[in-house]
């Protein structure tokens, strides 16, 4: 292990496609600014694509130093196979040290594909990373089924690579008067032809993202008993104008759809107010709202973890909790 | 504190012998879409597990669901392996046992690390063409036709055999197993157990020495608030909590909830 390893790189990979509901990659630029700040080092948007000015100015204006840019009408569309060659390239020309990419469902295939390929590490779903006194990333991520945080790093191969979820980290606001470098690369000739066919691609009609917008959630867990019951919150939550999240176990049992998932697996939500109902409160579903700012839990358990996280801890049964806010709400409300 | 699994605090690595045998969920969609193209298209199925001995229990459940052979890799130097790693054996596994594959089905992550990484991962060690969050599958000339959800987007996307995939719990629900299935399983089942040297990995490399990561520690996190506890009949903590709260979650839901004279 070099002690005090000198970064100079910092990649953030631009994943651009869905921009409006998704800004991870403006999140990961800002946790790499802040990793740089402690090290000295580039932070680098990595883009791929054809007609991609408006990220680039984006990438820079939320706080990139330097863009990497292949822009061609071959790579008008995500393609898999094409995207981890190109990316593959650039990693061995230009070495950087460190390589954040957004665990969107792209990044977490392009993320291994590219670990592989370098032989190097990769963490998934990181909820925290830092640069330690030798100068390497410490990322830290939820591991091992059970309440625990692990410390990672990868020592001795580069680049040290991590994806990590939208919501994870705050973007820093723009600013669009910042300069940076843009290097505009060409698209190399010798590239393997995509094995893979896109024959259709269409931009889904399911809701996508209301929830980690939300100014309330109303989030049950498998304490509320069962499906019956728990479609109870679905009336509380209209009379709140709020969205509805779960844990995994009401997911499993199919009590809701797999997109209300809340958590390391699901999505991160940030409310202004949170009702929590019959939930433990496990690491992999607290890791997701942890910028809830007001939290209200309901919970027969006053040990549960999921209560001491809470603003407003109450020790009562979720269900009847659920009811009398459905009746005082109607009432309340005119 | 609730913990699923057991982990070893000194390591940080899972101790996976003592975890049940069981299937892990997205591995038992893959399956139940592999016995579906079965039905359609003769093959034979081979399934594939790395872990320590007990995990032959996840093959006898695999071959009672319809598998043909199980293939069980386990050996004292694979503890510690990371997802490079995994899938490096897997990946060897696959060319030693099957090296006329036509189609690898991975679930797209397992439920206790949940990384999503060893299928693509394989896919990269075994040259192949691969597909990663796979919804529904059709096979045509051996040409794998499939539909993903994927960031917002509904795709289509063809790819040619050999190649691999990795399987969502959306769709293939998993069949019952029968009980003379079971039973079945159990009396002649057709399991083969390997080691590192016969995959050929025989380098005396431990599953640790082949991993890039190193875990420093782990840790439960502790966050307590200073809260208010309630307790009570429900009724009269709903009251109390709307009249106390009134102006927070009020502002929150964007309606007025003050308790009004009347
Ligand atoms: C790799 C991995 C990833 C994971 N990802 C996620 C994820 O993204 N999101 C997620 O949520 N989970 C995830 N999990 C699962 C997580 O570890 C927990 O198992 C899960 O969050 C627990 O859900 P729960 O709180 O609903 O259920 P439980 O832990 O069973 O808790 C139920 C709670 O309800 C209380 N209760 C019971 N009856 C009542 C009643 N009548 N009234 C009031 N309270 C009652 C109990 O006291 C208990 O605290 C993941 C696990 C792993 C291993
Ligand atoms: N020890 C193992 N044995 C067999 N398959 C595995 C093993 N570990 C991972 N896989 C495969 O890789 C997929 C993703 O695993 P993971 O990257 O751990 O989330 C699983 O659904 C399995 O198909």
């Amino acid at each position: 292990m070099t002690m005090n390893e000198q970064l100079t790189e910092i990649w953030v990979f631009g994943d651009y496609r869905n921009y409006f509901q998704n800004r991870v990659t403006l999140q990961l630029l800002s946790r790499g600014v802040e990793l740089a700040q402690k090290t000295g080092a580039t932070v680098c948007a990595v883009v791929f694509g054809h007609e991609v000015d408006e990220w680039v100015g984006e990438y820079i204006a939320h706080g990139a130093d330097r863009v990497l840019v292949i822009d061609h009408p071959e790579l008008k569309q995500y393609k898999m196979e094409t995207y981890v060659n190109l990316m593959v390239q650039l990693i061995e020309d230009l070495n950087p040290d460190i390589i954040l990419i957004g665990a969107t469902n792209f990044g977490r295939e392009f993320a291994p594909r590219i670990a592989k390929r370098m032989q190097t590490g990769l963490s998934a779903d990181c909820v925290g990373l830092d640069i330690n006194e030798d100068g390497i990333m410490v990322q830290t991520a939820p591991s091992f089924g059970g309440n625990v945080l692990a410390e990672i790093i990868t020592p001795e191969c580069r680049p040290q690579m991590a994806t990590i979820r939208p919501g994870t980290f705050q973007e820093i606001p723009h600013n669009y008067e910042r300069t940076g470098e843009v290097v505009k690369l060409e698209l190399p000739d010798n590239l393997p032809e995509e094995r893979v066919k896109l024959v259709q691609s269409e931009r889904s009609t399911q809701r996508f993202q209301r929830i980690e917008e939300a100014k309330v959630v109303v989030c049950g867990g498998r304490g509320m008993g069962s499906k019956k019951k728990f479609r109870k919150l679905a009336e509380l939550a209209a009379l709140m104008n709020a969205e509805i999240g779960a844990t995994r176990p009401v997911i499993y049992a199919n009590w809701i759809e797999s997109e209300a998932l809340i958590g390391q697996a699901g999505k991160n939500i940030k409310p202004k107010v949170l009702f929590s109902f019959g939930i433990s409160g496990a690491i992999q579903h607290t890791a997701a709202i942890k910028n809830a700012e007001f939290i209200i839990a309901v919970n027969k358990n006053p040990k549960a973890p999921m209560m001491a996280m809470a603003d407003i801890a109450i020790v009562a049964d979720a269900n009847q909790v659920c009811t009398a806010m459905i009746k005082e709400l109607k009432r309340r409300i005119r | 504190m609730v913990s699923e699994l057991p982990w070893d605090p000194k390591t940080g690595t899972l101790k996976r012998a003592l975890v049940d045998g069981m299937i892990n969920p997205a591995c038992r969609h893959a399956l139940e879409a592999a016995l579906i193209l079965k039905n359609e298209h003769p093959t034979e199925i081979t399934v594939i597990t790395m872990g320590p001995p007990i995990a032959e229990e996840v093959l006898r459940e695999a071959l009672a669901m319809g598998a043909d052979r199980g293939i069980l890799i386990s050996d004292s130097k694979i503890a510690g392996a990371d997802t490079l790693a995994t899938s490096k054996i897997l990946a060897d596994a696959i060319k030693t046992a099957c090296p006329d594959f036509d189609l690898v089905l991975c679930g797209c992550h397992t439920s206790d690390s949940e990384t999503a990484q060893v299928g693509p991962q394989i896919t990269e060690e075994l040259n192949v063409p691969g597909i990663a969050y796979v919804d529904q599958l059709e096979l045509n000339n051996r040409s794998l036709r499939i539909q993903r959800l994927s960031d917002g987007f509904t795709e289509t996307l063809d790819m040619p055999l050999p190649g691999l995939i990795t399987v969502t719990t959306q769709q293939n629900a998993p069949r019952y197993i029968s009980l003379s299935g079971l039973e079945d399983a159990f009396s002649e089942a057709d399991i083969t157990c390997l080691d590192l040297n016969d995959i050929g990995l025989n380098s005396g490399l431990t599953g640790s020495d082949r991993s890039p990561t190193r875990i420093l520690r782990v840790y439960s996190p502790v966050t307590e608030k200073d809260n208010t506890v309630m307790r009570g009949s429900a009724g009269k903590i709903v009251q109390q909590l709307f009249d106390q709260f009134d102006d927070k979650i009020g502002g929150a839901i964007g309606k007025d909830i003050k308790e009004h004279q009347s």
